[in-house]
């Protein structure tokens, strides 16, 4: 089991707290798309991804980025179960979707760049480590029932 | 990896923005690095790595000094930072895996304070400079 300190998680829930889930995880899916584009290749029915600004006004890109950045609050909710949270989520990554783990890593550096973006001089170093930590977290445990 | 015209063009118009601002953006790169990334440290024992301690400013400008030569040379980043390339591969052997942690903070940092210029577009750009400028410091490894 992780071990979070009082003040990890309150760097987070604060944070999390202003976070506008829809937008952030949109964007943040829309920027994994853009600055890594083989990362398009699980998405081939979503249409038009052919350009930054296709990518962007794309409602499917729009509608999963919510749906992926949803997700990432149970492990907020849950911060002293998310592997057990994202138990049946890893195997479907695995067995259905077939997506090599190393894409929650850089999914995850995307969204704490987004934080930042947005959060400018409140995403301090101590709030960028406690972020990390728990981007860190959520990869390790989509990727624990991999075989 | 070769940079396209665009990219070259974005990397260069968003320089001129951070290079006024570069010196503290290379103490904030390092704090967001030793922070995050604490076995980065290991690199640095015989530093004072508090916040605001003058050899963690004066090194995060000397990082920025270099980004600065090689958004120059973007052209030719291989021949910007030939020396620093010696430099790593023969005396500092950082391990590779480091220059990806350090990009990202350095593009954490240009986004907390650039968050209108950090267009999707210019992250994909930064990010794929970064990672040309580590691969050339890292090439004469081995």
């Amino acid at each position: 089991m992780v071990h979070w300190s009082a003040e990890e998680k309150q760097l987070i829930s604060s944070i999390w707290g202003k976070v506008n889930v829809e937008e952030c995880g949109a964007e943040a899916l829309a920027r994994l798309l853009i600055v890594y584009p083989w990362t398009q290749r699980f998405f081939s029915n979503f249409g038009n991804l052919s350009s930054p600004t296709a990518i962007i006004g794309n409602p499917k890109v729009r509608a999963h980025g919510k749906k992926v950045l949803t997700s990432f609050g149970e492990a907020v909710k849950n911060l002293d179960n998310i592997k057990g949270t994202y138990s049946k989520l890893s195997e479907l990554h695995c067995e259905k979707l077939h997506v090599d783990p190393e894409n929650f890593r850089l999914l995850g550096d995307i969204l704490v760049i987004v934080l930042a973006s947005h959060f400018g001089r409140d995403f301090t170093p101590a709030c960028q480590f406690a972020w990390q930590k728990l981007v860190g977290v959520v990869a390790h445990a989509l990727a624990r029932r991999y075989h | 990896m070769t940079l396209t015209q665009a990219e070259k063009a974005a990397v260069v118009t968003i320089w001129a923005k951070v290079a006024t601002q570069a010196d503290a953006i290379g103490a904030e790169s390092l704090e967001r690095l030793f922070s995050s990334y604490p076995q980065t440290k290991t690199y640095f024992p015989h530093f004072d790595l508090s916040q605001g301690s003058a050899q963690l400013r004066g090194h995060g400008s000397k990082v920025m000094n270099a980004v600065g030569e090689a958004v120059k040379h973007v052209d030719d980043i291989r021949g910007a930072l030939a020396k620093l390339s010696e430099l790593h591969a023969y005396i500092l052997r950082v391990d590779p895996v480091n220059f990806k942690l350090l990009s990202h903070c350095i593009l954490c940092s240009v986004a907390a304070r650039y968050p209108s210029d950090f267009t999707p577009e210019v992250h994909a750009a930064w990010d794929k400079f970064l990672s040309s400028v580590s691969s050339v410091l890292t090439e004469k490894y081995r």
